[in-house]
């Protein structure tokens, strides 16, 4: 190599120079303003009003749509399109600020009139708004006048603002909203310019936009469900972000290559070993104890995400404030499994199944918490089955012994007191103490409350928990401002820009 | 030959009609609620019947059928439950990927497999037709989907001359386009030659041991002469089979290519339907194969009675 660079002629080694200044000059004129992110599933429309699938809100979600409020990087409540709001003492009426000179993609002026609309309509009867449950505190909407909207409340509620934040309650406007599924118009940075189905969804900058315009003018969501083509496609440079990468056994392949950085987040998914406690023997505390100990949450991780993943003892995420690490109470223990099965009346074991969804995590998990299972004696028969089905047999059912799954809604530790909900779980003191947390509005408060409800759960054992489900980030290591975690469902590209 | 085609043609439409009963019949017992599925975990139970009833699902089966049929015949395939727009929009879409796709790996592999199977039943036993054989049993047992990773590797990561996957439109003009599509034609055709050369082989064998075939030669034309005229002809019927064969799998059923190169093609249409009980759309494609099937073994009968005159005059 010496005698090579030294075989470079001066004159030859200027121009060289030259050109190399005069490319660098060149790349740093032209900052890139346009980006392609990968996604593993395509949404079926764009109305997030009307649909539960994560994929809507991964494109929309900030980009074309904002609500009142919005959730930041990380689960905070923000000011959205009210820059700012008075609750009175009751805690029961919220008068909203909005912000002056907002138009809709489509030139549309948006005011109160549109808030009241959108409320209104995600509440109605014939709603299909995915989440209902967000606006049934909501008594009534009121214009007071162009620039200012009062929301009164059947009762306090501590999650209002917050559920004001969330995809399902994003504010549409009349002219629009019933062609939202096809052509979305919002208000926020990002215009829909083109759908090709089955391969990607194109959104350009907002001129008109009222705040802080963002740096990138073009994105493009392209759907790769394959990893191996996930990986392949991050390789060739064709897409330069997977904020939620597929394949956690392809992760340190990237890890080790300086063209990309790998930023490990965590999301909303607390991935559970769900156990029907209305059907024999799971109605027996003692059984559900038995499996809780039987578990071994690092052996679930490490083979089922590559390691990829936090452990939890309860059901909440490690990143909110209120979290209490409670994975010391349940420890792996086989031996006390076995001897809480012996005391429970079946010093042999039982036979049962396990139903599993499509995802890796549940299907991969499956197989080894099968195996643990098996090792204190419990012969849990494997069962595979496809999403619609899991949905008709399992969560609406109730036809099922054990499932993994990942419940990937944020705020959702209330579901453990619903009646109807098919975890079969039933504790007045644990729907009470839920009532009380919907009830208040101080943090510190509701922190208190929150942990104490972990700490049920966690003795009661429900469920056995299994880990917070990891969000995989992989981009180029250029690409600034994406989010490392998912505390809602979004590719929130507000801040996302090309350093130079 | 008249009333051999419309033979052919009244049986295709009765498959046809068997087939849309069989089809609606069966969709309709499979499990899963495509207005539960599109709602979610967090769906009220009213959110639900309001879905419901909006997709029309709460009508009676037959009426439902009859409803599905009659709009089909006169080309209205419905409207797709999960994207809200025509299924006819939807196929669309994806045949403008599919079909130059299957066309493609099915020209690649007429123009690799024909000729490597003259020249291995011109040397039928040599050593040189051995290796050949030996290849092309190496092309029939690597699974494409294998073959189009190690593309993927090579020219698209690697040497950086095509994109790994995705598919810009044809409004991107033909160069993408094709660009796009030549990996994934290029890994659809490999076991497909292969699989055409050994029939093209073994057909021209078959018929090189024929009668008319001795007293060709007897009459003294060459070697080669024997081969072109009188043999290839003649070894066409089941080389056209195979191809017809082969051109309706392209069609549908690449879906592992497709997945491969994330292509918006028919292949993955059907399994994205299947998975999101768009049952509708699942109705449509299904449909829509059948016929092409039924369409594209008529041409292939007509393509016999092309090369053989036997079957042209009536028995």
């Amino acid at each position: 190599m010496i005698f090579r660079t030294s075989s470079i002629s001066a004159p030859k080694f200027a121009l060289v120079a030259l050109a190399a200044l005069f490319l660098s000059c060149m790349s740093a004129a032209a900052t890139r303003s346009d980006l392609t992110l990968g996604m593993v599933l395509e949404p079926s429309h764009l109305d997030p009003t009307a649909g539960a699938a994560a994929a809507i809100d991964e494109i929309v979600y900030a980009n074309i749509f904002e609500g009142l409020t919005r959730i930041g990087p990380n689960g905070e409540t923000e000011p959205a399109l009210a820059a700012s709001w008075e609750i009175s003492t009751d805690q029961r009426s919220y008068v909203f600020h909005l912000h002056k000179g907002v138009k809709f993609h489509d030139g549309t002026a948006f005011d109160a009139g549109d808030v009241k609309f959108s409320l209104d309509r995600a509440r109605a009867a014939d709603s299909t708004n995915a989440q209902k449950g967000l606006f049934a505190a909501i008594d009534q909407v009121e214009v007071i006048d162009p620039a200012t909207v009062k929301v009164t409340l059947k009762y306090p509620s501590g999650d209002f603002l917050y559920n004001m934040g969330w995809g399902d309650a994003v504010i549409v406007a009349p002219e629009s909203a019933a062609a939202n599924k096809e052509k979305p118009v919002g208000t926020g940075p990002f215009k829909f310019r083109n759908w090709a189905k089955g391969s990607q969804i194109v959104l350009v900058g907002n001129p008109d936009y009222w705040g802080e315009k963002p740096a990138l003018d073009k994105a493009t969501f392209r759907f790769i469900p394959d990893p191996a083509a996930a990986t392949a496609a991050l390789l060739a440079g064709d897409v330069q972000a997977f904020p939620s990468f597929p394949a956690p056994e392809a992760v340190p392949q990237f890890q080790a290559d300086p063209r990309f950085q790998v930023v490990i987040g965590t999301t909303e998914g607390e991935t559970i070993l769900a156990e029907n406690n209305a059907r024999p023997p799971f109605d027996n505390p003692k059984v559900r104890e038995a499996i809780a100990h039987a578990i071994d949450r690092k052996a679930v991780i490490d083979g089922a995400m590559f390691g990829f993943g936090t452990p939890i003892g309860s059901f909440f995420p490690p990143h909110h404030p209120a979290y209490v690490d409670l994975t010391g109470e349940r420890k792996y223990d086989p031996e006390l499994a076995r001897k809480l099965l012996a005391e429970a009346g079946f010093p042999k074991g039982f036979r049962t199944t396990l139903k599993l969804p499509p995802p890796t995590y549940a299907r991969r998990g499956g197989e080894i918490v099968a195996a643990q299972l098996r090792a204190v004696g419990i012969e849990a028969q494997i069962i595979p089955v496809e999403w619609a089905q899991w949905l008709d047999q399992v969560f609406k059912g109730r036809d099922y012994d054990l499932t993994i799954v990942s419940h990937t809604e944020p705020n959702d530790l209330d579901i453990f007191a619903r009646d109807d909900y098919y975890f079969n779980y039933h504790n007045p003191a644990f729907k009470a103490l839920i009532a009380q947390i919907a009830a208040t509005t101080d943090d510190e408060k509701r922190n208190a409350l929150y942990r104490r409800a972990q700490q049920i759960l966690s003795d009661d054992a429900p469920v056995a928990f299994l880990m917070q489900f990891p969000k995989l980030g992989i981009w180029d290591a250029k690409l600034q401002g994406l989010w490392k975690n998912y505390p809602i469902q979004a590719n929130d590209l507000t801040a996302a820009k090309w350093a130079d | 030959m008249l009333s051999y085609l419309l033979k052919r043609l009244a049986i295709g439409l009765v498959t046809l009609f068997v087939a849309s009963l069989v089809v609606f019949a069966v969709l309709e017992v499979v499990p899963g609620d495509p207005a539960r599925l599109m709602l979610g975990m967090g769906a009220s139970e009213d959110a639900i019947a309001a879905l419901r009833d909006q997709m029309g699902l709460n009508q009676p089966l037959a009426l439902r059928y009859l409803s599905w049929a009659g709009h089909m015949l006169i080309g209205d395939f419905g409207r797709s439950y999960t994207y809200g727009v025509p299924v006819r929009e939807l196929i669309a879409e994806r045949i403008a990927v599919s079909l130059p796709l299957a066309v493609m790996a099915l020209l690649l592999s007429m123009a690799v497999a024909i000729p490597v199977g003259l020249f291995s039943a011109a040397r039928r036993g040599r050593a040189s037709d051995m290796a050949v054989m030996g290849v092309t049993q190496l092309g029939v047992a690597i699974p494409n989907f294998w073959f189009a990773l190690l593309l993927v590797y090579v020219f698209a990561v690697t040497l950086r001359l095509v994109p790994a996957g995705g598919f810009p439109g044809w409004s991107a003009g033909p160069g993408p386009a094709f660009q796009a599509l030549i990996l994934p034609a290029l890994a659809l055709a490999l076991p497909q030659a292969a699989i055409l050369a050994r029939v093209t082989r073994s057909a021209l064998i078959e018929t090189l041991s024929e009668d008319y075939i001795r007293t060709a030669r007897a009459k003294g034309l060459t070697r080669s002469a024997v081969l072109y005229r009188h043999a290839l002809r003649n070894a066409m019927i089941p080389v056209l089979t195979i191809l017809g064969l082969q051109f309706a799998f392209l069609l549908a059923g690449t879906i592992i290519i497709e997945n491969v190169f994330y292509l918006p093609g028919l292949g993955r249409l059907v399994f994205q339907a299947i998975t999101q009980r768009d049952l509708i759309v699942v109705e449509g494609l299904v449909m829509l194969l059948v016929a092409t099937i039924i369409l594209v073994n008529l041409v292939v009968d007509l393509l016999y009675a092309a090369v053989d005159p036997r079957l042209r005059s009536p028995r």
